[in-house]
């Protein structure tokens, strides 16, 4: 299980427009590194990341090697109702992972 | 050996004179180039014309380390059901292959503006594209200056 | 220009700058009201990632560090937290004192050796490896209890000969490039090496993420790093010469702020 750092705001008034980071921990290798014997290290990447809200999708991201290590995604969503986000993040080598964050919203 | 990678040994060899003890970037023989950066965009935006406007793309012109450079789009649009942002791609000139990444948003997105952290080969340009739900295609593009860390390791 | 030569060029007008009577001449402390730490260097984004916790990949560092804290390991069957209870309580202005002078080795010992103390003679447990994640984790945990308070390492007559040790190293020429580390950090911090800011190199901010790494190192790792760049005969991790080093910067850095978990380029 990776690290992941959710910033969601527990509170927002309806149809406010919220900002949600996202960190996960993961060392996004691009396959096109070489160790120091000249051997290709192969990629290992988190190739997409979807995030939903009371199960609608919100925000869905396809993921290349030129993703950062540790990848740090932030985006907005509209406050509608009080409930959960769940975000996914799938990858190369089976790599899945899912955490989820509750608001209220008033 | 072209230009960009001769400048790119060049910065290493500055640095660690002794040569040859470095397991630094990824410098691979397939890279982007100009022309497979059009093909992606093409990939994406068929025969439609691309504009330039309403999409802004900031990342810092001089950046301090291409393995993690902030980067956020922001794009006018009103978010409704009728007029919003369907996608947004960025697009880069020299890293090894040349998507970053594709975001997918509609209305519950409330504005269309995403941040995040790129790595980048060497200096390029990086081009954002919207797609909006009128079918159109938006774009704006940056050129950054990359350097790298003046003291590298050695391997191990 | 072919990359041969304009190695040369650029090594030669380093080779010119450095050795300069001027910058001789001038090789002098920073005053300690004109000290600057590291972010003050980085770029308004790089800083941004640094502040905030949830954009701070050493964050993940620190969490890892809390879980190792309550773990209980060794021939003892003891966690930190069986001897020394909340971190945020016991473990505040620690890493603000380390390195500090160990009685039974007579010499200083930085943070990381004072935990392999702890796990060997207080957990019965085998040491961490030097660079290892669990040992960065701790260490990164611990010294963030310290964040924001001052550096305060101890000089009296036990550590002094040590801190003279790490002062003769910093101003100390060496190496194929006969530069000292001096010349860089105390003289030439306003200037540019290959197009990055020269820092005036204090360790705010150890254990750190350095972006160069994509990875959470110690002070330690980034001395070696310098040291190579300056073409110098390495010293192995954990070398005593180092943690002197570590002791006269900590000293040199007096007052400033702990900032682990750091973000730099």
């Amino acid at each position: 299980m990776a690290r992941a750092l959710i910033n969601v705001p527990p509170k927002a008034k309806k149809g406010e427009i919220i900002t949600i980071k996202t960190l996960i921990s993961h060392e996004m290798e691009t396959g096109y590194r070489h160790d120091n014997v000249g051997k290709p290290i192969p990629r290992n990447i988190i190739t997409q990341f979807v995030c939903t809200y009371n199960g609608l999708e919100v925000f869905r991201a396809d993921l290349y090697p030129a993703i950062a290590a540790n990848p740090f995604i932030t985006f907005n969503t509209v406050a509608t109702a009080t409930g959960t986000f769940e975000f996914k993040w799938t990858g190369d080598n089976g790599f899945a992972q899912t955490e989820t964050a509750n608001i209220t919203v008033e | 050996m072209d230009d960009t990678a001769t400048r790119r040994a060049f910065l290493i060899g500055a640095t660690s004179l002794a040569g040859g003890l470095i397991t630094v970037l990824p410098v691979s023989d397939a890279r982007a180039t100009p022309e497979t950066m059009q093909a992606a965009i093409k990939k994406v935006i068929a025969s439609a014309p691309l504009r330039k406007g309403k999409v802004t793309l900031h990342l810092p012109p001089l950046v301090e380390n291409g393995n993690s450079v902030a980067m956020d789009v922001a794009v006018e649009s009103p978010m409704t059901a009728d007029n919003h942002v369907r996608a947004i791609h960025v697009f880069n000139e020299k890293n090894p292959q040349p998507n970053v990444v594709s975001i997918r948003l509609g209305p519950p997105a409330g504005q269309a503006k995403i941040a995040t952290r790129v790595r980048l080969a060497d200096s390029q340009r990086i081009m954002a594209i919207a797609e909006m739900s009128d079918g159109t295609f938006w774009s704006d593009e940056v050129d950054v200056i990359v350097t790298i860390a003046a003291c590298l390791e050695d391997p191990v | 220009m072919k990359p041969p030569e304009r190695c040369i060029f650029v090594v030669g007008a380093l080779i010119c700058a450095m050795t300069s009577p001027l910058l001789i001449a001038r090789a002098a402390e920073i005053p300690l009201n004109e000290r600057k730490s590291g972010s003050e260097f980085m770029g308004p984004d790089t800083r941004a990632m640094q502040d905030d916790d949830t954009a701070n990949p050493g964050t993940f560092w620190v969490l890892d560090g809390e879980a190792l804290w309550k773990r209980k390991v060794g021939a003892a069957g003891k966690s930190c937290a069986d001897c020394h209870g909340e971190a945020s309580e016991s473990m505040k202005g620690v890493a603000a004192r380390y390195p500090a002078f160990n009685a039974a080795r007579g010499r200083p010992v930085n943070l990381d050796q004072q935990i392999n103390i702890c796990r060997a003679e207080r957990q019965q447990a085998t040491p961490l490896p030097l660079e290892a994640k669990e040992l960065l984790a701790l260490n990164a945990y611990v010294a963030r209890q310290s964040r924001g308070m001052p550096i305060d390492v101890t000089i009296d007559e036990r550590t002094q000969p040590f801190l003279e040790a790490g002062r003769a190293t910093f101003y100390r020429r060496q190496g194929q490039l006969n530069f000292a580390c001096a010349q860089c950090h105390d003289d030439n911090w306003k200037e540019k090496l290959a197009g990055s800011p020269i820092t005036q190199a204090h360790p705010t901010g150890y254990p750190l993420y350095r972006l160069e790494w994509q990875n959470v190192g110690s002070l330690q790792r980034r001395l070696r790093n310098c040291i190579s760049g300056m073409r110098v005969d390495n010293y192995p991790l954990g070398a005593p010469e180092l943690v002197d080093l570590e002791l006269f910067l900590m000293w040199r850095a007096r007052g400033m702020p702990i900032e682990t978990p750091a973000v730099r380029p």
